[in-house]
């Protein structure tokens, strides 16, 4: 024991505990990301500083696309099988049970009624072909007419979940005239409050919300 | 825990006698593994808050097919502002809900920028109203309305334009309403004014 002679220590860190850790939570977060339901057109929304959250149950999503063509979808698997069956005693489409089973696990709906067998009968792959070339849920400035089939969706919907929040997804270049039809017939159903999808922007500074949002 | 005994069994061929298994360390250095699982959080964390969409809320007029004409409450000319969506995100303003044939309001056309935009119009009105009510030419009930007309040839997002200019300049009474046949023919003649298309 002349001089003390430090023992090399070696630096190789023990990285087990340390990617127990990353793991973990990377298994959290994987498993709570709520994917994005699948969309059946892409659609560009415009902005506003609105910063209210779409709410993640209970969501009646109405989508118009550039042509103005619209989707109807809602969320909960259970709330759709009872749409559909809804849907289906209402209007007399006979569909059998593994078309409602379809529509159920499905995503949105861009055909009219007529369609909807056909639709609902093929496999997805091909549902989303169809939705390429599909024509929307044909709606009309009256609520409660025949034609509108968008006001039947919606009833129907809201008969399946009352609390159903209706939620408009446009494109911002879809012409006013379809996004109107849509609020005409929400009206006419008596849904006088909905929202509109967009992204967020900064507020402007110096202007009245600006002010607001600093306090 | 990270180790395991896999010396192998074949140890060394040419060796006379006993056979001296080979002791291999098995631990792995873990370092890129560690790395690639932060990596994925990071971009797990990233996806789950960004994506999540805002919305934007309104609340329509409560609306009966049945209700008079005489109970709809009346704007005050003095109050209003009305706004006109036209194609090319063109806006077309005026002063009062302009209903008076006889007296045709001056339409304006500006766009939605950030300078000298519809916003400007919309503060400049704004303390007008507010300039009224001091001096007390109108009541403190009295609110400035825009009134919002989006003509078929407008697009949702200048719809949405609009709606967020409101919240942006804190409007309280707006109202979006169909357009009429007046108001297309003040939107023709402005721009057959300012030269055509």
């Amino acid at each position: 024991m002349g001089h003390a002679k430090l023992p090399r220590k070696s630096t190789n860190i023990d990285m087990t505990a340390m990617c127990d850790v990353a793991f973990l939570l990377l298994t959290f977060f994987m498993l709570a990301t709520k994917f994005k339901p699948e969309e059946p057109v892409v659609v560009k929304t415009p902005s506003s500083i609105s910063s209210i959250m779409l709410p993640d149950n209970d969501v009646m999503l109405l989508t118009v696309d550039t042509k103005g063509r619209i989707f109807f979808a809602i969320d909960n698997k259970l709330k759709r099988k009872a749409l559909i069956e809804d849907i289906n005693a209402a209007k007399g489409l006979n569909l059998n049970q593994a078309e409602m089973n379809s529509f159920a696990i499905g995503a949105s709906i861009g055909v009219p009624l007529n369609q909807l067998k056909s639709y609902l009968s093929a496999p997805p792959e091909q549902q989303k072909n169809i939705d390429m070339s599909a024509p929307g849920v044909p709606t009309d400035t009256i609520a409660t007419s025949e034609a509108n089939e968008l006001g039947a969706w919606i009833t129907s919907g809201r008969m399946t979940n009352p609390k159903l929040r209706v939620c408009i997804k446009a494109d911002g270049d879809a012409s006013y005239p379809n996004v109107s039809k849509i609020v005409k017939t929400l009206e006419g159903l008596k849904v006088f409050k909905f929202n509109l999808i967009t992204n967020l922007k900064a507020i402007p500074p110096g202007t009245a919300a600006y002010a607001e949002a600093k306090h | 825990m990270a180790e395991m005994d896999t010396s192998s069994g074949g140890g060394h061929k040419g060796g006379s006698g006993v056979k001296k298994p080979k002791k291999l360390s098995t631990r792995i250095d873990l370092t890129p593994m560690v790395d690639l699982g932060f990596l994925l959080i990071t971009f797990f964390m990233f996806t789950t808050t960004l994506a999540k969409p805002k919305t934007m809320e309104i609340n329509m007029p409560y609306k009966d097919p049945n209700m008079k004409d005489e109970e709809k409450n009346k704007i005050k000319n003095s109050v209003a502002l009305t706004i006109l969506l036209s194609k090319s995100h063109r806006v077309y303003y005026y002063e009062g809900i302009g209903e008076d044939p006889t007296k045709p309001p001056e339409v304006k056309v500006t766009y939605f920028s950030q300078k000298n935009g519809i916003r400007d119009e919309i503060i400049s009105k704004k303390k007008m109203v507010d300039g009224m009510k001091a001096s007390g030419q109108l009541t403190a009930k009295d609110q400035m309305t825009v009134l919002i007309k989006p003509d078929s040839t407008s697009t949702y997002s200048d719809l949405v334009n609009i709606l967020d200019e409101m919240n942006i300049n804190d409007v309280k009474v707006y109202a979006i309403i169909d357009i009429s046949q007046v108001d297309r023919d003040f939107i023709k003649a402005t721009e057959v004014a300012n030269g055509g298309n």
